[in-house]
């Protein structure tokens, strides 16, 4: 029952926030100080997990390629298709889930807490639209761009670590990289994530614009916040992976 | 001027306001006064919209609040400042850009023309050289004054004051409310002050509406308080030694 009643009161949430922005000045400008803190402030964290899970992807796969049935180049054929489809934008959206989620809620939760938000309503602005559009929006836009970039690092992070690791060669992981590859990968990845982000987005919004009390509740709002995100990118990557790749 | 006629409202089945009617007169500051949890809060936030009521009416001159749209109250909310409890100033704004903030939303003014207003509404409420601080590096007090600043940026007809002294010292207080009067007569606006604190109230009070648990217990102007008769009103008056 508390499922169906938060799914209402989101669905609610976000049919308030599509209304035309009272200037639209204004709510350009609050878009890009958005993607600049979105994405230009999310570049240190996914360039880390990126490279680093791309280095971890090609030792996991090459330790179950000693057989050589397989040929040594289809390791990068491997990495890219593992890191394209599943790891960037999944793992990306996971950790920005934690890191643009948490920091969502509890900006919307503390403006809720000390009449901030009211004072907009009482301006007579929609502040839903006002405060919501603007980070949604900004996260659909630049999080796909972090996952294109995820991508490139995470391949360049398998490369380095197989090459260091005296793994693979460079000739062969690039030839591995350019066997078969399917250009609506990258589609799929950028569908992903344009999805991962408005959820990511508006779900922590949701939490932070309903809290109610005081600080531990800012704490509490933050944390559904991450929980509820994270749960949904996981459950919308089987949806879309089965509607996108399924047979 | 407001007019309230018998508002209700209840929250899961607790009555919290219970068939109020008062009226708000122009030019006045009108005191909504009660013990704490009496109600004065909830009649505010009906007043303003932030709560919908679960009966009556709320008129602002010949317009019928409650029975408005969305977009229809929009046009009422920007003839409203309001002064909250805890000032509500934007943590991330200047505080030249919280007041300008309903300057750059709802007029056409040009940056020179809104920070001129900008500047009014600060010396008006005797402060300078706060343009570019934040709200966290101002006091109490400062933040007060802040908040009557953005609340008449844009002229409002009304204006809202919800406890305004509270947090503060008494020589603050004290400011604050003379500021409050005078703009409340300078401007001609209606005024509406939730508070407990009778000092404020026989300072500066005109119009006094007493709540007693969500119910209305007593209105009239200020010099009629002790003549008043009401056991209840004169038992709050007396805890608040007065």
């Amino acid at each position: 029952m508390k499922f169906f009643e938060h799914f209402g009161r989101y669905t609610l949430f976000l049919l308030g926030l599509f209304k035309r922005p009272e200037r639209f000045k204004v709510f350009a400008k609050q878009t890009l100080h958005e993607m600049s803190s979105i994405g230009v402030g999310s570049f240190g964290i996914v360039s880390l997990i990126s490279v680093f899970t791309g280095a971890v992807s090609t030792i996991q796969i090459g330790v179950q390629l000693v057989s050589g049935l397989v040929p040594d180049y289809m390791l990068g054929t491997f990495v890219r298709d593992s890191n394209i489809y599943e790891f960037s934008p999944t793992i990306t959206c996971l950790v920005l889930a934690g890191k643009v989620g948490s920091s969502i809620a509890s900006e919307m939760g503390t403006m809720k807490v000390t009449e901030q938000i009211d004072a907009l309503e009482i301006m007579g602005i929609n502040s839903a639209n006002y405060l919501v559009l603007p980070k949604i929006l900004a996260g659909v836009l630049t999080i796909p761009i972090l996952v294109v970039y995820a991508m490139v690092l995470s391949i360049i992070g398998g490369a380095l670590s197989g090459v260091m690791g005296d793994i693979i060669s460079v000739d062969e992981y690039v030839r591995g990289l350019r066997t078969d590859f399917v250009p609506f990968s990258v589609w799929f990845a950028i569908i992903k994530s344009t999805t991962f982000a408005f959820l990511i987005t508006s779900i922590s919004a949701y939490h932070g614009y309903r809290v109610e009390g005081g600080a531990l509740e800012v704490g509490r709002g933050s944390t559904m916040a991450v929980v509820y995100s994270a749960v949904a990118v996981i459950i919308f990557d089987y949806i879309l992976s089965d509607i996108l790749l399924g047979a | 001027m407001i007019q309230l006629k018998n508002i209700k409202k209840s929250f899961n089945g607790k009555v919290v306001l219970d068939d109020i009617s008062a009226s708000f007169f122009k030019g006045k500051a009108n005191f909504v006064i009660g013990a704490s949890g009496s109600g004065k809060s909830v009649i505010m936030k009906c007043m303003v919209g932030l709560i919908d009521v679960d009966q009556g009416e709320i008129f602002y001159g010949q317009d019928d609040f409650v029975n408005k749209s969305y977009e229809e109250r929009k046009l009422i909310r920007k003839e409203i400042g309001m002064l909250f409890q805890g000032t509500a100033l934007f943590d991330s704004l200047s505080i030249e850009d919280n007041i300008a903030f309903p300057l750059r939303m709802f007029t056409k003014m040009t940056p020179e023309e809104v920070l001129d207003r900008v500047n009014f509404c600060l010396q008006r409420v005797n402060l300078s050289n706060v343009n570019k601080l934040y709200p966290s590096n101002l006091s109490g007090g400062m933040k007060k004054r802040v908040g009557i600043a953005r609340a008449i940026a844009l002229n409002p007809k009304y204006l809202f004051c919800d406890e305004p002294n509270s947090g503060l010292d008494p020589l603050t207080s004290r400011l604050i409310d003379e500021l409050i009067k005078e703009i409340t007569i300078e401007y001609n606006i209606t005024t509406i002050i939730n508070t407990h604190d009778m000092k404020s109230l026989f300072d500066m009070g005109d119009n006094i509406i007493y709540i007693y648990q969500g119910k209305k217990e007593w209105e009239g102007e200020k010099s009629l308080i002790r003549s008043s008769g009401n056991s209840k009103l004169l038992e709050f008056m007396k805890a608040s030694e007065f």
